[in-house]
């Protein structure tokens, strides 16, 4: 079995589990979530893992957009899709002026720029008007789909959600496999060679940079109209930190690694708490009661080892370990 | 007297307190510039060290009994050997991979040394004494000086004009600025570089311990004290190009004044004016004030 198929049947199973987990006793909500920040980390993944470029401010479109989509649907009562076209739009716009300063610099430079710039956003976010400042937006209503589907049942909710993260993964799959996506891995693998075969890559980098943060801004833009409401958090530059986090657990530049990645850290945040008392009832170690308030720790953590041990991240470990697999079997 | 509808005592005391800040810039963009020439690494953690040479100040009163002025020595020790540690243990295998890695590591050494201390000791502030020998404030005539912030900018002034000497006009800064260049060449001249690299990064970390121990009376002490400071000082670094060593100075210095005259004029931007001077700079100099690289 080659490994094409080996991954088709991988996404057929976890889209069929997703068709079925409302009945299987998943709680909505919590897996619309996780569908959120898996399209969050697998645009981010476009631009890390596909262009080569660390932007460190996607929490600013993240949470850009979730303040778009909530003030549209909230104060101009539009209806469901035109405030996740809004906020994707915003995001796009928001991803274009980072993205414009962002490539005036190489690197690590590059990396710092788009930290600043989302950090002055979250500034402005604190003090502007329309977010609510460190309250959020509340009480975003969800509203009917075109005017005609009622989205405040969950279930309607669930499976709207799960054709939106379809959908926009396929479109970051096809970008991928595109002359575009080509040129994308290009400039990541060799700069100056992509610049001497005669491509601006300047604007390419820059429209890698819209298309992630217009991604990132649906996904921010989702998360709003399911949780009904929009938080700072979400645009502070620890989110950032978050997505990277996920990225490179499930693993940098592949395509199924975000999706891997995201469900893994989300998981891992949600149970910390049950995780660190059977810790404490296994071991008898007080402490371990307490991991539950220590996220920030527990995620270091995990940073420190995954660049140090882990940098392919899971599906990486496992892309790596089927090829070798291949090139055995096709040796003997 | 006024000027712009303010008056020249309060100005004077706004521009202090923009030194005082500027002086933190300073020291950590000068320290994050030292590091990153010879490590190639940016160094997320910088933020986290000048926490750690706070709270170990406030801890060290409350707990031992141990006064500033012993700390503004202990400070930079202890956190310069747990940068010996850092480097050694968890830096020193990524030198060869690409310069993100370095900075998620150093992240992620961020997230792991404050969700310690905040396990600890939450995230409000803890109020620090400013020591008693510069306690009250000293009548200028045109305006009233708080001791103790005039001691900040002065010691910051100090470390940073000496940091500077050392690295430009001793052998020893000869010697680091030529592993910065070409550390190879500089081996086999029979330098120990692998050391001086070691040091290199203790030095930072030391300085930065004690840019938190200036800080200690006059912020609040707080595990996160180090994480939106980290933030601006990328920006000061952006903006000053990480190539040169006055450079650094001069350009923290200015932006810590800039940022107190807009809390005067117009405080809502104050805490984005760094920001909107970076995107200026990239504008027109995208290479930074003093920055060298293409």
């Amino acid at each position: 079995m080659n490994f094409k198929n080996t991954a088709n049947i991988g996404y057929g199973l976890l889209l069929l589990a997703l068709l079925a987990a409302p009945f299987l006793g998943a709680y909505p909500i919590f897996v619309m979530k996780l569908m959120c920040f898996a399209l969050f980390a697998s645009a981010f993944n476009l631009l890390l893992g596909y262009t080569g470029m660390l932007s460190f401010g996607h929490a600013a479109f993240l949470g850009g957009s979730a303040y778009m989509t909530g003030h549209a649907l909230k104060v101009w009562a539009v209806t469901p899709e035109i405030g996740l076209l809004l906020g994707t739009l915003g995001g796009g716009l928001l991803g274009l002026v980072v993205g414009f300063f962002a490539i005036r610099r190489q690197g690590i430079y590059s990396t710092m720029i788009t930290l600043a710039l989302a950090q002055m956003l979250f500034f402005v976010f604190l003090q502007a008007p329309f977010t609510g400042g460190e309250d959020g937006l509340q009480g975003v209503p969800r509203g009917k789909l075109f005017g005609l589907i009622d989205l405040q049942n969950d279930l309607v909710m669930y499976y709207v959600v799960l054709a939106v993260v379809v959908a926009a993964f396929m479109l970051i799959v096809r970008t991928i496999h595109s002359p575009f996506g080509q040129v994308l891995k290009g400039i990541k693998e060799n700069e100056p060679r992509a610049i001497s075969l005669g491509y601006d890559t300047n604007r390419f980098k820059l429209l890698a940079f819209v298309l992630s943060a217009a991604l990132a801004g649906l996904a921010g833009s989702l998360k709003t109209l399911v949780l009904g409401f929009a938080t700072l958090s979400d645009a502070h530059w620890t989110a950032s930190g978050h997505v990277v986090l996920m990225t490179l657990v499930g693993g940098l530049g592949t395509l199924s690694g975000p999706i891997v990645g995201s469900a893994v850290v989300v998981l891992l945040e949600n149970k910390l708490g049950e995780i660190g008392s059977f810790l404490a009832s296994v071991t008898g170690v007080e402490w371990f009661n307490t991991l539950g308030e220590s996220v920030t720790m527990v995620t270091g953590l995990i940073f420190v080892i995954c660049v140090l041990a882990f940098r392919r991240g899971i599906m990486g470990e496992i892309i790596e370990w089927l090829a070798r697999r291949r090139a055995a079997n096709a040796g003997a | 007297m006024e000027i712009f509808g303010v008056s020249l005592p309060g100005l004077l005391s706004q521009l202090l307190l923009g030194l005082v800040n500027g002086s933190f810039y300073a020291i950590l963009s000068l320290g994050l510039a030292v590091i990153f020439g010879l490590l190639n690494v940016i160094n997320f953690a910088h933020g986290a060290l000048f926490m750690m040479g706070a709270l170990m100040t406030w801890m060290a009163m409350n707990y031992l009994g141990i006064n500033y002025w012993l700390m503004l020595i202990l400070a930079p020790l202890v956190v310069g050997i747990f940068g010996v540690m850092v480097e050694r243990l968890l830096l020193r295998w990524i030198y060869k991979l690409d310069h993100l890695y370095g900075l998620l590591l150093t992240l992620g050494l961020t997230l792991l040394i404050e969700g310690v201390f905040r396990s600890i000791y939450g995230v409000s502030g803890l109020g620090y004494d400013t020591p008693e020998l510069l306690e009250g404030a000293t009548n200028l005539g045109f305006m009233i000086m708080p001791n103790y912030r005039a001691f900040v900018v002065l010691a910051s002034l100090v470390v940073c004009v000496s940091t500077w000497y050392v690295i430009e006009k001793t052998k020893l800064g000869a010697y680091l600025r030529a592993g910065t260049e070409n550390p190879r060449l500089v081996e086999a001249f029979g330098i120990n570089v692998p050391v001086m690299v070691t040091l290199t990064y203790a030095f930072g970390a030391a300085l930065a311990a004690f840019a938190g121990v200036l800080a200690a009376p006059v912020y609040q002490v707080s595990p996160l004290m180090g994480q939106n400071l980290i933030i601006v000082v990328f920006a000061v670094v952006v903006i000053g190009g990480m190539g040169s060593i006055m450079g650094s100075i001069l350009t923290g210095l200015g932006l810590g004044v800039i940022e107190g005259f807009t809390k005067v004029f117009y405080p809502e931007a104050s805490s984005t004016v760094v920001f909107v001077i970076m995107v200026i700079v990239l504008l027109i100099r995208p290479a930074g004030l003093f920055g060298k690289e293409k």
